[in-house]
């Protein structure tokens, strides 16, 4: 059980990592800088896995990181439920996706892609059914001047949110289109990545 | 008059609180949990060994606390010593937490109950800065930051996008702070949003990641102690965390701390207010040996609001706290109405059978500490630590208290605490001491390996038959613990027990109110459709139901709804 500190190389802790392509943030005196995001560009998945598909956007990063070769400008990463814990994490990323499970009176399994303002705007009306903080996470960003400058949400209608690790089969069968719209996303922000598996379309292998 | 406020948190959603008002007072409160938690179905028949990394999921606020409890309740089932280093390393992972938790409280979820920051657009920033000057030595209380936030936060307000400040009651009758101290509130205030970054940031280094730490292990920590070795802890990564703690402790002693006297000085007759509950409970946290019966912070049970009724809790196995705790499903959505049960027993099967004043109302169960209602947080904490006599505990309340008299010409008396004023004051003096708690474990630490001890971690033996055993941790909102009955290897039953269940209970099975319920009795309501006093109350406790229940529906359109019949 010494092995629980998986080492995935995307330690944010490191101060070795370069700050590549990073964008400003504060200009005070005291500007932040240390231990924060070193790498421009973040797929975060958001949601509670013990929640069956409320997890969907936590699963569908993990896909997407299992199935690609995700290059180094880009950090994948499991928001969980976190509030304002994300603030360090969101803060002075160019680029950032976000996956997550939205609430609609859409059919069950039912993909949106919204970009820019129309992500917060959709966290302040809570379609999403747990977006507790991101909406203020996302305004915080703003007062001081760290938000990224490309926004994007890929998101989900759930079928099932009983208290069980497993998802619905109708969302656990779109698992791998979410991760294919990650890379999508990415291509089209000029940064494209390549399938791990030798064949194309097959589902993402389980992360070890 | 009925008053409904649902839900009642400007971040964490998930709780309805039900007023009667009558002649401008709350007569009668009902606080309702409005989500069921499920944690204790996912976790039976598991490894011990993994409990940690599903019960950091209970709550996207608190995933530290979660998972250092449940590797602590798993610990004590085995009665495994942890290494002094995995001590320290945990310790300094919550004392982050805990500083970022408390700072994001006051200002992000709070301060807007009290400061207006549409008055702050009129201040004088000249006159704000000398203000914020004569309180406190910070090194950026100056005007040109107090103009340059000004002049921010009025093209937020001009643009129509008031975002995190949207939600706020601006022009309320009961705000009262005048435009300079609104001012000094605001650019503290995004400072704040910096700071408590930082705190976080020591959670990640020691964590190797946020928001959920990977470093835990039932018997220890998985960071390899190794002074030679790049890929280690290596006193690189130590001396940045000594200087984040540093970073925070200026802004914690020169900020929050006076921040919080001043206003709270200003708004004395909420000294009035909120008391409800005044039976404490707090937990011995910051273990100092491996064994867990030594402590850096002291905990205990306060009766009556008397510090000197203190009985203390001293150690991990302490039959005292282990033996207390009882929780009741009279006025709470579930089945099994055979009394309350101890946590080792605890049930948890839903029945959700309507909103009933006289019955049921929530999906938070109501626990009992010998029978009675305990409030919990850093109000209770503050006093047992005070009452057993800890000198930093001590040396920052009164710093508190007497700047706060200084503001408001009058000594304002430890009485004053009992409070929704005093819930906020208690939580900076907290913090305070938080700091400076941090820098000792830093210490402790890096002479530990200077000694050449670099264990972190001992191997779990789990025995066969049934055991079990209890986790606790005094988390920033107060009281957590864990309960793990352990069946051959496995979990057989597992009970969280979290701060906010405490405190914002149902009525128990002697119908007797949880303390946000009682608080609330006697608060001034001005305007019953903007019931602004009954959120102040509420916030003080620093609510947050992520983990006393779970979602299961929020179809909310607005932060705030308020529905007054």
């Amino acid at each position: 059980m010494t092995g629980r500190g998986r080492d995935d190389g995307r330690d944010r802790g490191g101060a070795e990592a370069p700050a590549a392509g990073r964008p400003s943030i504060p200009t005070d005196d005291e500007a932040w800088s240390p231990g924060s995001a070193t790498r421009p560009i973040l797929v975060l998945g958001v949601g509670n896995i013990l929640l069956s598909d409320e997890g969907i956007g936590v699963r569908a990063v993990e896909a997407f990181q299992a199935g690609y070769q995700v290059p180094d400008t880009v950090e994948v990463l499991d928001g969980g439920t976190a509030g304002m814990d994300l603030l360090d994490v969101l803060a002075g990323r160019s680029h950032v996706i976000i996956v997550d499970a939205i609430r609609s009176e859409r059919p069950p399994g039912s993909i949106v892609r919204l970009r820019g303002e129309a992500v917060p705007a959709l966290f302040r009306t809570r379609i999403s059914p747990h977006q507790l903080g991101l909406s203020e996470v996302l305004a915080a960003l703003k007062l001081i001047d760290a938000e990224p400058a490309h926004l994007s949400l890929i998101g989900i209608v759930p079928e099932d949110l009983s208290t069980t690790l497993e998802l619905s089969p109708r969302l656990a069968a779109a698992v791998p289109t979410l991760a294919a719209m990650i890379a999508e996303e990415l291509a089209g922000f000029g940064f494209p990545v390549a399938w791990t598996d030798t064949e194309p379309g097959a589902p993402p292998a389980p992360r070890a | 008059m009925r008053i409904t406020v649902d839900p009642v948190t400007r971040i964490e959603g998930h709780l309805r609180i039900d007023c009667e008002v009558e002649d401008g007072a709350v007569s009668d409160a009902w606080s309702s949990g409005q989500m069921w938690r499920g944690i204790e179905l996912i976790l039976k028949g598991r490894d011990p060994r993994d409990a940690w990394v599903f019960a950091q999921r209970i709550c996207g606020v608190c995933t530290t606390v979660h998972a250092i409890v449940s590797v602590r309740a798993i610990e004590n089932a085995l009665d495994l010593e942890v290494p002094l280093n995995a001590q320290y390393i945990r310790n300094l992972i919550i004392g982050a937490h805990s500083v970022h938790d408390h700072i994001v409280h006051f200002y992000q979820l709070s301060a807007l109950d009290w400061v207006d920051i549409v008055s702050a657009l009129d201040a004088d920033p000249r006159e704000a800065a000398r203000l914020a000057q004569s309180l406190s030595d910070w090194h950026r209380n100056s005007e040109h930051e107090f103009a340059q936030v000004q002049g921010r936060l009025k093209a937020f307000v001009d643009s129509g996008q008031l975002g995190v400040f949207g939600s706020g009651y601006w022009g309320h009758p009961a705000m009262k702070l005048p435009p300079e101290v609104n001012l000094m509130a605001a650019v503290h205030y995004m400072q704040a949003l910096d700071y408590q970054r930082r705190a976080n940031t020591i959670v990640a280094i020691l964590g190797s990641k946020t928001p959920h730490i990977q470093n835990l292990a039932v018997g220890g920590v998985a960071n390899p102690i190794n002074p030679d070795s790049q890929s280690t802890l290596t006193l690189e990564r130590l001396s940045r965390v000594k200087a984040t703690i540093d970073e925070l402790g200026d802004f914690v002693t020169k900020v929050y701390l006076v921040d919080v006297a001043a206003i709270g000085a200003l708004y004395a007759d909420w000294t009035q207010y909120g008391a409800g509950v005044t039976n404490y409970l707090s937990v011995p946290d910051m273990p100092l040996d491996t064994r867990g019966s030594e402590f850096a912070l002291p905990g205990g049970y306060i009766t009556g609001g008397d510090p000197a009724t203190l009985k203390p809790i001293t150690s991990y196995h302490d039959a005292y706290f282990e033996d207390g705790v009882q929780e009741s499903v009279k006025h709470a959505w579930y089945t099994g109405d055979q009394g309350a049960l101890h946590p080792y027993q605890g049930e948890t099967n839903p029945g959700y059978n309507g909103f009933n004043d006289d019955g049921k109302y929530s999906w938070v169960k109501a626990p009992t500490f010998y029978g009675e209602r305990a409030q919990v947080g850093p109000l209770a904490n503050v006093l047992a630590m005070v009452a057993a006599g800890h000198e930093p505990t001590t040396r920052y309340l009164n710093q508190a208290l007497n700047l706060a008299g200084q503001v408001a010409g009058a000594e304002i008396p430890l009485a004053a605490l009992h409070s929704t004023i005093g819930r906020h004051a208690a939580r900076a003096v907290r913090c305070a001491v938080l700091y400076e708690t941090m820098a000792d474990q830093w210490t402790r630490l890096m002479n530990n390996i200077a000694s050449g001890d670099y264990a972190t971690f001992n191997r779990p033996m789990f025995p066969r038959g049934e055991i079990r055993g209890v986790g606790f941790h005094e988390a920033p909102r107060g009281v957590l613990s864990h309960w793990a009955v352990i069946r051959n290897g496995r979990l057989a039953n597992y009970q969280a027990v979290v701060p906010s269940t405490w405190n914002a209970g149902p009525r128990d099975d002697n119908d007797a109110p949880g303390p946000y319920e009682a608080s609330l009795v006697g608060n001034p309501v001005a305007d019953p459709t903007k019931p602004l006093e009954v959120i102040r109350t509420v916030h003080s406790f620093d609510p947050c139901l992520a983990c006393a229940i779970h979602m299961v529906d929020t179809e909310q359109q607005e932060i705030v709804r308020v529905k007054a019949l």
